[in-house]
């Protein structure tokens, strides 16, 4: 066996967890459902990640990040895979990663599953003051995984991260 | 058809009518770019000749893109370029609904994850296309305009060569013909909610399942491919 296993899964996964999405650098990709999975083998380590969105340019960085952070703890050689099956849905994201991103200022999905893209914007609560009289400016936001909102109360802006 | 429509897409970025249609329309592009990624990538694995998605792109001839014909003509007045993603958009909706259902995992998993982005792409042009077609006097003769300049460039999208077909009666792939009653519906609907007349049959442009293509393609694949014919294997 060429490769010393150091560390379990379980450690590396938790290792992991110290990898934010930049774009929102407060959730972990674990938190956000991202990581799924990492197989030891004897060939190294890969970990498996699933994009939220299919162009979603953070993904070099994420994959840069993981193989920087294992190799600086000795853990070599890494492979990152990226895979589409099951397709990421914001039903993954844990509720500790929705309370966050709220407090970060960007309001987290609201329903457990949607099916529906019609539906979904007429209930966002603020996520600054809480109020519920909110308005959608523009479905895309400066990331495709956000929608563009506005607080009727507070008047501040703020964006939405879409069901998906 | 995902990257040469994106590239179209893209090039409204700083064009758009309002700046909310700009991040729309950017965020499409991408969401085609990152699909045309994902598709390419594997048909080079397919092929099995070392070819990556960037080959495919960057260094194929003109003649060897099979993309239908609409997604490459120039992007026109805004109704032209929601004309064109109304079109597409049904078709793209229907063609990866078929193609969960693949035998092929890989495909069915790209399309899995596309298929969610698409229903984004297709009810937003629908929405213009509504609000622009139900209107002023001028934004619904624009609208009629762009869903009659389009239409001969639609009957493309649903030829199938004999591989495709091969491929889609071993499961793998789609049949594109028998989509074509159900976007007709589609269409449609939201040309009558529209208030706009919808096209009659009549010809249809074709060519580009043999690689013919209209002049646009060239132009494209001047621009895009520039920099690594200029400068092959340049990377940052």
């Amino acid at each position: 066996m060429s490769i010393i296993q150091k560390y379990n899964k379980e450690a590396i996964m938790d290792m992991l967890s110290e990898i934010v999405d930049p774009e929102i650098p407060v959730i972990s990709i674990r938190e956000i459902g991202m990581l799924r999975d990492v197989v030891i083998s004897e060939s190294g380590y890969e970990v498996i990640l699933t994009p939220t969105y299919t162009g979603c340019p953070a993904m070099g960085i994420i994959s840069e990040d993981i193989k920087t952070l294992l190799e600086k703890k000795g853990i070599s050689p890494v492979t990152v895979k990226l895979v589409y099956a099951p397709a990421w849905t914001t039903d993954w994201m844990s509720d500790t990663a929705k309370e966050k991103m709220q407090r970060y200022g960007i309001a987290p999905p609201v329903h457990s599953s949607c099916n529906t893209i019609f539906t979904e914007f007429t209930e966002i609560s603020c996520p600054h003051c809480g109020a519920k009289d909110t308005a959608m400016i523009s479905k895309f936001g400066a990331t495709a995984c956000k929608a563009l909102f506005k607080c009727n109360v507070c008047k501040e802006p703020f964006e939405y991260f879409k069901c998906h | 058809m995902a990257l040469i429509h994106s590239y179209r897409l893209s090039e409204w970025c700083s064009n758009g009518p309002i700046l909310e249609e700009d991040l729309a329309l950017t965020n499409f592009a991408l969401d085609m770019l990152g699909r045309a990624q994902a598709l390419l990538k594997y048909a080079g694995e397919v092929e099995g000749i070392g070819h990556t998605e960037d080959d495919l792109a960057y260094r194929r001839g003109e003649r060897r893109f099979l993309n239908p014909l609409i997604a490459e003509l120039p992007n026109g007045d805004f109704a032209q370029s929601m004309a064109r993603m109304l079109y597409i958009g049904a078709f793209e909706n229907l063609l990866y609904t078929e193609l969960l259902k693949s035998k092929d995992e890989t495909l069915a998993a790209i399309a899995g994850k596309a298929i969610k982005e698409i229903r984004y792409h297709l009810s937003h042009a629908a929405d213009w296309v509504i609000r622009l077609g139900d209107g002023t006097a001028e934004s619904h003769d624009k609208m009629q305009r762009a869903i009659n300049d389009m239409w001969t460039y639609t009957g493309d999208m649903f030829d199938m060569s004999s591989e495709e077909t091969k491929l889609a009666n071993d499961g793998i792939a789609v049949n594109t013909i028998s989509l074509l009653p159900s976007w007709n519906a589609q269409i449609g609907k939201v040309l009558a909610e529209a208030t706009l007349t919808m096209p009659t049959d009549g010809y249809m442009q074709s060519g580009s399942l043999s690689g013919v293509h209209t002049e646009h393609l060239g132009h494209i694949l001047s621009e895009m491919q520039y920099l690594q014919r200029a400068y092959p294997d340049a990377s940052w």
